[in-house]
């Protein structure tokens, strides 16, 4: 093919150069950034799905602590405990623990102890819930009372709302270093954008003066900008994926610990993190360079 | 139909560049520019002579709004530039070609992008251009080289890709800071008569030059710049005090 025909010759080439020294630089910072990101949303994605698991778990139970009166054995209260309890609406079970049950319980503060029967351990009976319409904890505590029976109904909703209290406080605390990270990452962008407009003054000058609208120049290093964070933003979402990956593959489904269990399914939430980069650099990018450039005016 | 405001101001005035008790001054530092007052006519064709630090090219600069004046005012297209929105500043610099006295060639194109910036800027497709560009780079002798970039040209070369780029979207105004200050003598007058040509096509001319030979071969009116003050201009031609 002749020089003259040769289309790649005659593409006409970017307004800005492509390749910018403090690219390297740019994309490892913004890469750092993405990647701690991407950690702590899949923290966030694991911690939450550990508080749903206990929650589940915790709101499908409840236990029943049985005193026996006078004149009646621990085991005959437990059995007429458990009795009443499985006639109250909502609940789907309720069985008496034997006194060895109940005794594994509390051996992490006794230790080992010889002949159980003589600890006063109190009858224990644990109680299945409807998941759709659980009974409530008075309505079981009425229910006894009702059949005479001294007991104590603990439906967990103490742990309940520590541990909701506790998601809700990891998501918060996660919004806020998302917001921190895109805060720090537009910042880095912003300082780029002014470096690159005063490496490429030049170019600008004469763009400028050659007829180019402030948002057409503008524009150019949004792109430019834009496709150097989603690059970075991938580099960093890989980084994460990386590490679910081996939190995954040395724990299991619980991952490393129970509180933070990962799902491959978890991973999938790294995807838009190229995208979510590059708007956010595109952004400060634009801004940036439009403050700077109306003052070339 | 929305009425342009630029076309229609410049049809109201007979004058293309009008400045009236000009002055002008970077930053805290002294007047470069002092009472300048003159107009050009559409069409007109002069030279902007003076000593170094005259203030030829802060006028210039004035013209294609890369400065702004600390006094008077100055009308482009028969638009007052200070009241004029910003929006129609990229309109205005579009019809004036500028050939800087540092060139500004961008060193990461290729001549021919260089000549073709003022076209792709203002929408042109390369498919609608190529022809045209890759003919007035032929015509100021850089046919050979339309793929070479600037670094690797010569002094003159860059002279004269810096001449096609002003020139390829046929400007209204072109303004020419020493346009021949690096080329040789025939290809000063070549570069001359190109300049000439484009003004018998309509476009109003003014060159900054040192070149008194060059003014005084040309038969063209000057005018003169001697410490910021307008100080001398040649009696004939259509320049208006």
């Amino acid at each position: 093919m002749s020089e003259l025909f040769d289309v790649a010759r005659w593409r006409p080439a970017p307004f800005l150069p492509e390749r910018e020294t403090r690219d390297g630089a740019l994309v490892f910072v913004v890469a750092v950034l993405c990647f701690l990101a991407c950690v702590t949303g899949l923290t966030v994605i694991a911690a939450d799905r550990a508080a749903s698991g206990w929650s589940r778990q915790l709101s499908a139970e409840a236990t029943v602590i049985v005193r026996p009166r006078g004149g009646e054995t621990p085991d005959s209260a437990a059995a007429r405990a458990a009795e009443t309890l499985a006639g109250v609406a909502g609940v789907g079970e309720a069985r008496a623990l034997e006194p060895n049950q109940a005794y594994d319980l509390v051996r992490p503060w006794l230790g080992d102890v010889a002949d159980v029967e003589d600890l006063p351990v109190p009858r224990l009976v644990a109680v299945s819930l409807d998941p759709r319409r659980p009974a409530t904890a008075p309505a079981m505590q009425a229910a006894l009372k009702a059949q005479g029976v001294d007991a104590i109904v603990d439906d967990h909703s103490l742990w309940l709302r520590d541990i909701r209290r506790a998601a809700s406080l990891a998501r918060g605390l996660a919004a806020v270093v998302f917001l921190l990270i895109a805060g720090a990452a537009g910042a880095v962008v912003a300082f780029a954008t002014r470096a690159g407009l005063a490496a490429q003054r030049q170019v600008v000058e004469v763009l400028h003066l050659t007829g180019a609208e402030d948002r057409f120049i503008a524009s150019l290093f949004q792109a430019q900008f834009a496709r150097v964070a989603a690059i970075a933003g991938l580099i960093g979402a890989l980084g994460a994926a990386l590490t679910g990956t081996i939190l995954r593959l040395l724990g299991g489904s619980r991952g490393l610990t129970p509180a933070l269990p990962v799902a491959w399914a978890d991973l999938l939430a790294l995807l838009p993190c190229p995208l979510l980069a590059a708007g956010v650099a595109a952004v400060a990018a634009r801004v940036t360079a439009r403050a700077l450039i109306r003052g070339m005016e | 139909m929305s009425r342009n405001p630029i076309a229609a101001a410049a049809s109201e005035s007979s004058e293309v560049v009008r400045f009236d008790d000009v002055s002008m001054r970077y930053g805290r530092g002294p007047d470069v520019l002092r009472d300048v007052t003159f107009g050009l006519a559409p069409g007109s064709f002069h030279f902007l002579t003076g000593t170094s630090g005259a203030g030829k090219s802060s006028l210039l600069k004035l013209i294609y709004l890369a400065a702004q004046p600390s006094k008077g005012l100055i009308h482009l297209f028969g638009q007052d530039i200070a009241h004029a929105p910003l929006r129609l500043r990229p309109q205005l610099r579009r019809r004036i070609g500028v050939v800087f006295q540092d060139l500004l060639l961008l060193e990461h194109l290729t001549a021919f992008d260089n000549a073709a910036l003022p076209l792709r800027i203002a929408g042109g497709r390369p498919d609608d251009y190529r022809g045209d560009v890759a003919e007035l780079l032929a015509w100021v002798g850089l046919g050979g080289r339309m793929h070479a970039f600037p670094p690797t040209l010569a002094g003159g070369e860059k002279q004269r890709l810096a001449i096609a780029r002003a020139v390829v979207n046929r400007p209204q105004i072109l303004l020419a800071d020493e346009p021949t200050s690096n080329v040789d003598h025939d290809m000063a007058l070549r570069i001359y008569r190109l300049f000439v040509e484009l003004n018998r096509l309509g476009a109003t001319i003014l060159i900054a030059t040192h070149d008194q030979d060059l003014v005084a071969r040309s038969g063209r009116p000057s005018l003169h710049l001697e410490g910021g003050r307008l100080s001398a201009r040649a009696p004939q031609g259509p320049v208006t005090a």
